[in-house]
């Protein structure tokens, strides 16, 4: 792998639970992140999966700073990020900008498209000189597609999609290295994703960027992602190469994940095993001992109670198309995902047509 | 046919005009039929709906046309008092969001034994009993205990299971579900998506899905009805359509979502944006996104063209369509 642009290592998040109102105590913390490591190579995108409460949407926020980790380092290009502060925090947080779900509620509704695209310039003054920033504003827009002279637009007055992109531009506007995206195409219509995820990956290669793709949908990651790391209760489960985790899953949540999307074809009806998941995820607040998924995991025996499995490429893989890290006692590979069939290769020659930038009037 | 819908027209009126959500529709399902209704946000599938239970908001909604036969009754022409004893006995709903459709100051039990109450006349303590009968049924563990807790203390999926308890409660001959999954996770929702269909099987019930989600589709529908603008675009047997779609919308569809076992190559996307229903273009609805129009697309609206016996497509050129 290239050298890293992203490193994190041991990261933790807890948020405290508290009991009386005067003289606070804490009764207990929410282990929303506990342990999670991986690194992001430069141009590479990561994607990383996982249900509601597994703790991906914190580990974004702690990845632009807008939550402090209770431990662990987040290193980019070497520096350890969470020990900053000031001036060099600042300049870090420059490079690493976020995409958010909502466009609807992430864009501020009083100030125009040019205000809202341009504010990272009045944020980071030494970006852009001052005269130059509403060309600057107009070029981004031609960038994500939009047309150039909606500048003085309100948020109200584009669709989804379009605000999504309006999104993106602000994203790019000091020109970061890495983005992190946090569900970004859920809030979308269908045929409009496909537009948002399209534009993605155009910039990426345009702008050299390193993305970090959260989100909760199995199909849309492996259409993006280099690597895919699949989390659950705060920790990583599972990590690796995207053939590696969707042709080869090791871990028995990744497995039950996998089987569980719904595919479109309904062919694949009657010939699909399904392992269908008992029960919900346990609360956060006081997870299981040992392996976090043993409650819900049909192989869990005693062992899995008692010792937490490591996340590390389990030794039976260690040559081999599944050799990846895997964090189970009892790893073994098993298909989930239906080979390719020829008939869908055949979709194919429609992909030349693609990317048409939402200029509607 | 257990229902039919035939040429339907509902619109809006708003202080900025009229809204025409749905025009023209026409679909119908069986007993023991699931027709799952596809469509993107605006595209009159959630309206039409609610025009079939009949808790449309009028004003601002107004039907403007149409019939909806339940076991051959046009339900339009019933007075409220007739219409509210086949709502909930003979057709229920299951919405999106349990949060917000359950009552938070209620526990399940009383909101489930409700609806014996009021419907059948059963005491407090009968209907407590059925309750509990009911909870067992979607499998909610520890029912006895659980029917005394409020909707709060439930998880997402256990929400979606009350929301299918009371919409059972009855035995209804027709379930509607809108978008019944979108706001669970994928083994939730897998999970829920079995539970309604074994039931549906159990009761030989109608069911009519509504969602945007083509996977879901092709996993639990028998037929399948595709709506853009107000309309029925494609209209066919499950199993066709995703083999071989006769309308470019349905095409576009298909070819825009990325799928779990292939990768890399860029989506396919349809240009554009759907339109606006105070503003529908002329012609056909979709002219202006369609990769295949013509002049003719522009000035005439396709009619349901009959591609086989139980198929139609409302585009020109269905034909290149299929073959294309």
């Amino acid at each position: 792998m290239a050298e890293p642009i992203l490193e994190v290592s041991g990261l933790v998040k807890h948020y405290p639970l508290t009991r009386g109102i005067l003289f606070k105590k804490q009764i207990g913390a929410v282990r929303a992140v506990d342990g999670v490591d991986f690194d992001l190579a430069r141009g590479e995108t990561l994607g990383i999966v996982g249900e509601s409460g597994c703790g991906k949407s914190t580990v974004a926020k702690m990845l632009v700073n807008l939550e402090r980790p209770t431990a662990g380092s987040i290193r980019y290009q070497g520096e350890d990020i969470t020990k900053l502060s000031g001036r060099a925090l600042k300049t870090v947080r420059r490079n690493i900008q976020m995409v958010f779900q909502d466009p609807y509620t992430s864009l501020n509704p009083r100030m125009t498209v040019g205000d809202i695209i341009g504010e990272p310039y009045d944020i980071h003054p030494e970006a852009a000189p001052k005269g130059d920033r509403r060309r600057r504003v107009q070029d981004l827009l031609d960038v994500v597609g939009l047309n150039p002279e909606y500048v003085n637009r309100y948020p109200h007055q584009f669709s989804g999609g379009q605000r999504q992109r309006i999104g993106i531009a602000r994203g790019l506007a000091l020109r970061p290295e890495v983005i992190v995206a946090d569900e970004p195409v859920s809030a979308l219509d269908v045929s409009v994703q496909a537009q948002v995820i399209n534009l993605m990956e155009r910039l990426q290669d345009e702008f050299d960027l390193s993305y970090i793709f959260i989100a909760h949908d199995l199909s849309i990651v492996r259409h993006i992602s280099d690597r895919v790391g699949v989390m659950y209760l705060g920790r990583i489960v599972e990590i690796g190469r995207d053939a590696e985790i969707y042709d080869h899953p090791t871990h028995p949540y990744t497995q039950a994940l996998l089987s569980a999307v719904p595919v479109p074809d309904p062919e694949a009806r009657e010939h699909r095993e399904r392992i269908i998941l008992a029960g919900d995820v346990p609360s956060p607040a006081n997870p299981p001992s040992g392996c976090r998924f043993r409650t819900r995991c049909w192989k869990a025996r005693e062992r899995c109670e008692l010792e937490m499995p490591p996340l590390a490429v389990p030794a039976v893989f260690a040559a081999g198309p599944a050799a990846h890290d895997s964090a189970c006692h009892f790893a073994e590979a098993k298909q989930v995902v239906p080979a390719e069939t020829a008939e869908n290769a055949g979709t194919a020659e429609n992909a030349g047509t693609a990317e048409n930038a939402g200029t509607a009037e | 046919m257990l229902l039919e819908v035939r040429d339907l027209y509902v619109e809006f009126r708003t202080r900025d005009g009229v809204a025409k959500a749905v025009n023209g529709v026409g679909y119908g399902v069986d007993a023991g039929e699931t027709l799952a209704v596809l469509g993107e946000s605006g595209s009159g599938k959630s309206v039409t709906a609610q025009t079939i239970m009949g808790i449309l908001d009028v004003p601002p909604g107004r039907i403007t046309g149409g019939e909806v036969l339940f076991q051959g009754k046009d339900l339009l022409t019933l007075k409220e008092e007739e219409r509210r004893k086949v709502r909930g006995a003979q057709m229920a709903m299951i919405f999106q969001d349990a949060l917000s459709s359950l009552n938070p100051v209620l526990s399940v039990g009383d909101q489930l034994g409700e609806m014996f109450v009021v419907h059948r006349g059963l005491s407090r303590k009968d209907a407590r009993a059925r309750a509990i009968e009911l909870m067992d049924r979607v499998r909610i563990p520890g029912a006895g205990q659980r029917v005394r807790d409020y909707p709060h203390q439930f998880s997402g999926g256990m929400r979606q299971r009350i929301m299918i308890a009371m919409a059972l409660a009855l035995e209804p001959a027709l379930i509607i579900a809108d978008e019944p999954t979108t706001a669970l996770d994928v083994t939730v929702q897998a999970q829920v998506m079995d539970l309604l269909a074994e039931l549906q099987r159990e009761y030989d019930m109608g069911l009519i899905l509504i969602t945007h989600d083509l996977g879901v589709v092709a996993d639990v529908a028998d037929r399948i009805a595709v709506m853009y603008a107000g309309r029925i675009v494609e209209s066919a047997p499950v199993h066709d359509v995703y083999k071989a779609p006769a309308h470019p919308y349905t095409r576009g569809l298909l070819d825009s979502i990325p799928r779990l076992d292939q990768k890399g190559r860029e989506l396919y996307a349809i240009k554009g944006l759907p339109p606006n229903l105070m503003d529908i273009p002329p012609g056909c609805a979709f002219h202006p996104r369609c990769p295949m129009a013509q002049d003719v697309c522009r000035t005439d609206e396709p009619p349901l063209y009959e591609v086989s016996e139980d198929r139609g497509s409302a585009c020109h050129f269905w034909r290149e369509c299929l073959h294309g």
